[in-house]
């Protein structure tokens, strides 16, 4: 294959972006721990394996293409999370009960 | 002011007041330009040491005195690809493309770590690697698992759990030769004397010729300056020298008293230059083995590319 002299690759093999979840042992939820290239879901698997689970990190591994994931705006003050806002009843602390009542 | 202005000028605010409540920068968030631009500097010449840093032990692992040595040292080069790996993942979280970063170290357009460019001429160089050079790694980065940006601070955290083995290895195996023949010893204290100035340049200029320092605090993508951790390194290396039974090359190192840390030599600026400049032993070496490992490596990726394509195609995908 040949090279310019810029060092850049004529050839992007274009591998696909992959988020990686790992479950840290049993009873825990897969967690986000970062990113990966592969060239399919197999590899993306074996890749997570050996890049985020070198020391027993993980029970169990998720991929996903990056390009499957369908994200909020990355705004905090997003309207779309308003309607939880305005509803301090849903909290436990909204209700006054007296001192003496016990298991509360 | 227009109405664009006005809306940069609050996004600005919003930036600047996350920064001050010590909350953490996400890749989605609205940032000034200068920031992404250090950001991926930052952390793209980060990943590139991180893979270049391999070489210098990578080539004992075939060399390696017993299985256990071989074992341990596959092991520790492959964290330092993995460190690589997580930096570029967080690198492209701010829009930048890993090819065209690779590519960049490739061309000379990115640097990395000037320690990579000295040679690892024994064994025992492979020793003091991980005492001093992993040691040093580690005083830079214990403050960034802090930095303002939060895919870096998280991938940090994991490169500084991984860094603890590295460091200890290294420091076992020269207590190992110590405890052998004045030839063995002797080569432990050559690797001393070659490794410890270099390693204290790995800290970056001096706070003076550093301009960027002040905005990369302001950031808290930096937490202290070159200098400070400069010292830190100095001062919890010399006990562990003395553990070791090596002499640190440098006539005047001495505890001073009154300043509470160790005063020591003046660095060789111009050595420090020059091997930034390219023009250290190996700078050559070093990225004539990264474009080889790339083009020979192209025929697998495009065969790998290939046949996820016609796998996909089969099934109907
Ligand atoms: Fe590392
Ligand atoms: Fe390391």
């Amino acid at each position: 294959m040949t090279q310019d002299s810029q060092g850049e690759s004529p050839v992007r093999a274009g591998w696909p972006l992959y988020e990686v979840f790992v479950r840290g042992k049993r009873g825990l939820n897969h967690v986000h721990v970062g990113s990966l290239h592969a060239a399919d879901d197999q590899m993306a698997v074996r890749h997570a394996r050996d890049l985020y689970t070198r020391r027993n990190e993980g029970v169990s591994i998720w991929v996903v293409r990056a390009a499957h994931i369908v994200a909020t705006s990355p705004d905090e003050r997003d309207p779309f999370f308003a309607p939880s806002g305005d509803k301090v009843y849903r909290h436990p602390t909204f209700y006054a009960i007296p001192d003496g009542v016990p298991h509360m | 002011m227009t109405a664009t202005e006005l809306a940069t000028t609050e996004l600005q605010r919003h930036f600047e007041r996350t920064i001050e409540h010590d909350q953490r920068i996400e890749p989605r968030d609205w940032m000034p330009e200068g920031y992404r631009k250090t950001m991926i500097r930052q952390i793209s010449q980060h990943a590139h040491s991180e893979i270049i840093g391999m070489q210098p032990e990578g080539h004992w692992i075939t060399r390696a005195p017993s299985l256990r040595r071989k074992a341990i040292l596959l092991a520790k080069v492959q964290d330092e690809a993995g460190h690589g790996l997580y930096l570029y993942s967080a690198a492209e979280t701010l829009g930048a493309e890993r090819t065209d970063l690779t590519d960049r170290l490739i061309s000379g357009a990115q640097k990395y770590s000037s320690i990579f460019n000295y040679p690892a001429l024994t064994f025992a160089d492979v020793g003091v690697i991980g005492w001093l050079v992993d040691g040093a790694a580690i005083c830079n980065q214990v403050p960034l698992c802090r930095s303002s940006y939060g895919p870096y601070a998280r991938a940090m955290i994991r490169i500084c759990k991984e860094e603890s083995f590295h460091q200890r290895q290294g420091f076992e195996l020269l207590l190992t030769m110590m405890r052998g023949t004045s030839a063995q010893r002797d080569m432990v204290q050559e690797a001393t004397n070659r490794w410890w100035w270099p390693a204290l340049m790995m800290f970056g200029p001096p706070d003076a010729d550093s301009p960027n320092t002040a905005q990369s605090m302001a950031w808290k993508v930096k937490r202290h300056t070159n200098d400070e951790l400069r010292q830190r390194f100095v001062d919890m290396s010399v006990p562990q020298a003395d553990a070791l039974g090596v002499t640190l090359p440098d006539p005047w190192l001495a505890w001073n008293a009154e300043r509470g840390h160790y005063d020591f030599g003046e660095l060789d600026w111009a050595e420090f230059k020059q091997v930034l400049a390219g023009n250290g032993p190996c700078n050559a070496d070093r990225i004539a083995h990264r474009r080889a490992a790339r083009d020979n490596g192209a025929w697998v990726r495009e065969a790998a590319a290939a046949y996820a394509a016609k796998h996909a195609e089969g099934q109907g995908r």
